[in-house]
């Protein structure tokens, strides 16, 4: 399968053991990943903030630079990025319901030669897991099932509300596939508290206390549950959970101590590659209780 | 007929007991409504569960709850549609959160949601003398305000808003959204002041999480959530620079991406506070030092990457922002006003 591929800022930017992982993980389940190296950050609701124009411009144009892709062989557009798919699917809702609308910002984009056609398939790596490569087919490739490890599921907000605008219905539980998933691997699904909240990362420069109270309750949360390890579609998620964890700790005043995974770093573990390959050494909470480094196999906390 | 058996949560302050959850057989068809269910015990086989209600038609906003975690009102959802996304195939009919309990399914509406509501002013106050006759005021004026006035005040996204679960002084969706309905109205003459009053405040429009649970629970389709970011929009028309550098973080970060084309998050952090070496910025980044020492220890990040970007924006993308930002007037759609088109067109 080829994809046009949208890793977003944040996988090349803090978060780059995320890119790095999906580089790794790509071939091993036959994913060919074209990347959209000329498009722009979708804008995270921020700009859209701003402007609603200028973020449904920028991500037409995304849209349209993957959508030549397509016409060149491409099945679909795919991001890793949950707060890339809903600020995405926010302003491909607005350009696909409108005609005048679309017409107006393509007319932005003539200038470059570019069109945006209604309908683009844009699909988060987890989707594109379950509904175009099938939960059996990956199993069948799990070198190293993560037995015993029990993985607690963040979806966060941007993959999973509002639901309809997000596809969520009876055919695709689109809020449940991390669930899936994790079970597909091997693993232990670990239901908690905070699993479908937000991690507080978008009024961290705003109201610090609320924005490390939401990602210390979560944590703590899981590891009440107790949770070996948390994953994450959201590598937005991944800095307030992970990053920010000691600060975390210090404001909801309890030691934190949960590794914190990007999808595609579990998915690689059970796929047979080594952590380090994974870029799991880059994370500021170590996943010992994931990895044993001595063997390098997975293993849940003793 | 089918039977449904639902969960109730009970609490009653007064008594001194801990809450606990009851279990009732409900004896109705599935396309009857959960309130219809509660109701059913109420009148047969425990008369002391407390819930409120009065028109049942999804109007009056009296009978909100949570029905398997979720907010919705009691009259609105069908006791086959909860049936059906029960987890072990119980009902469970619990108070709306974020608001105290007064009596099993009862909240205390005023302490919280009211309250909130007289925070943000919320009647009109126009400028000058009221015209001799009726205030005219274009169509085209006014539908922007009609989602907000949708508002059936019952309570679902207060219930669930993340930011005043770990914030209770924040405003909220509800207040908010109606905030947007008198800052949005043409005949209001305190625009600047009042977006000005909720952007000061640190519990104000720049507390909002962005996590949709509000967007979700509304049984009428005002997207608070929305209406919250219409709010900052406006604010930043006035040029407020508010306290909680909201505005500041807004417009750091539409700069960076006009200049990289994607994010450059070293550069954001110290913007978002006015720059590197503003007196504002400093104490932050000083205080962040751990967090920074720890990203650059595990290298996530080296110190190269983080001082030089080596990605520009393309100048295609530079044009966008610029024709974009040379419009005389923003161009704003909304689909609750215009709605989706019929497939085909």
């Amino acid at each position: 399968m080829k994809v046009a591929y949208w890793p977003g800022c944040v996988s090349r930017g803090f978060a780059p053991e995320l890119h790095g992982a999906m580089a790794r993980v790509a071939p091993l389940l036959d994913i060919e990943l074209v990347e959209l190296d000329r498009a722009a950050c979708c804008g995270a609701g921020v700009i859209a903030e701003h402007n609603q124009e200028l973020a449904d411009t920028l991500n037409a144009r995304t849209f349209a630079l993957a959508q030549q892709e397509i016409a060149k062989g491409a099945d679909l557009m795919m991001n890793i990025c949950s707060t890339c798919q809903g600020a995405q699917s926010e302003c491909q809702e607005r350009l696909d319901a409108n005609t005048p609308y679309r017409d107006h910002v393509n007319e932005t984009l003539s200038a470059e030669g570019l069109t945006y056609e209604k309908g683009i398939a844009n699909k988060h790596l987890l989707w594109l897991l379950v509904e175009e490569i099938g939960l059996d087919a990956v199993k069948a490739k799990v070198k190293r099932p993560l037995t015993d490890l029990r993985v607690g599921p963040f979806y966060g907000c941007y993959i999973v509300r509002p639901t309809t605008r997000l596809g969520i219905d009876r055919e695709h539980p689109r809020d449940r596939y991390l669930h899936q998933l994790i079970d597909a691997l091997g693993g232990t699904v670990v239901d908690y508290a905070g699993q479908y909240k937000c991690c507080g990362f978008p009024i961290i420069t705003m109201n610090q206390q609320a924005s490390l109270t939401q990602a210390g309750r979560h944590v703590g949360d899981a590891m009440d549950a107790a949770a070996d390890c948390l994953v994450t579609p959201c590598p937005l998620c991944h800095l307030n959970l992970d990053l920010q964890q000691p600060a975390a700790a210090g404001i909801v005043g309890r030691p934190l101590n949960m590794p914190v995974l990007h999808l595609p770093q579990l998915l690689g573990l059970a796929l047979g590659l080594e952590p380090k390959e994974l870029g799991m050494d880059k994370h500021v909470v170590k996943p010992s209780s994931v990895i044993d480094w001595s063997t390098s196999v997975v293993a849940s906390a003793a | 007929m089918p039977d449904y058996t639902l969960r109730i949560r009970r609490y009653s302050p007064e008594s001194g007991e801990a809450a606990h959850w009851d279990e009732f057989p409900v004896d109705l068809e599935g396309h009857r409504s959960v309130l219809d269910g509660i109701l059913q015990i109420k009148d047969r086989l425990d008369g002391t569960v407390g819930i409120r209600c009065a028109c049942q038609q999804a109007i009056c906003g009296s009978c909100g709850v949570r029905v398997n975690g979720r907010p919705v009102l009691a009259c609105h959802l069908h006791l086959d549609e909860a049936f059906e996304r029960a987890a072990d195939g119980v009902i469970v009919v619990e108070p709306m959160g974020n608001m105290p309990v007064l009596k099993d399914l009862i909240v205390d509406m005023h302490e919280v949601h009211w309250k909130k509501i007289q925070r943000v002013t919320p009647w009109l106050i126009p400028d000058g003398d009221p015209p001799e006759r009726e205030y005219i005021v274009p169509r085209d004026k006014m539908i922007d305000v009609t989602q907000t006035m949708a508002c059936i005040q019952c309570g679902a996204c207060v219930s669930d808003c993340l930011s005043m679960e770990v914030d209770p002084l924040f405003i909220g969706p509800a207040a908010l959204a109606k905030a947007y309905r008198f800052v949005g109205d043409p005949r209001d003459g305190q625009q600047e002041q009042r977006v000005r009053d909720l952007a000061e405040d640190p519990h104000g429009i720049y507390d909002c999480t962005h996590c949709f649970n509000c967007i979700e629970a509304c049984p009428k389709g005002v997207a608070p959530m929305s209406q919250i970011m219409r709010l900052r929009r406006i604010a930043g028309d006035h040029g407020i620079e508010d306290r909680n550098n909201g505005h500041r973080h807004e417009t750091a970060f539409v700069r960076n991406i006009e200049k990289n084309g994607l994010l450059h998050e070293a550069d954001l952090l110290p913007d978002s506070y006015g720059g590197k070496f503003h007196p504002r910025a400093v104490p932050v980044l000083v205080s962040s030092l751990p967090t920074i020492v720890r990203a650059l220890q595990r290298r996530k990040v080296t110190p190269a990457r983080a001082l030089l970007h080596k990605h520009k924006a393309p100048k295609e993308v530079k044009r966008i922002f610029r024709d974009v930002h040379d419009r005389e007037e923003r161009y704003e759609l909304n689909l609750y006003v215009v709605g989706e088109e019929e497939n085909g067109q």
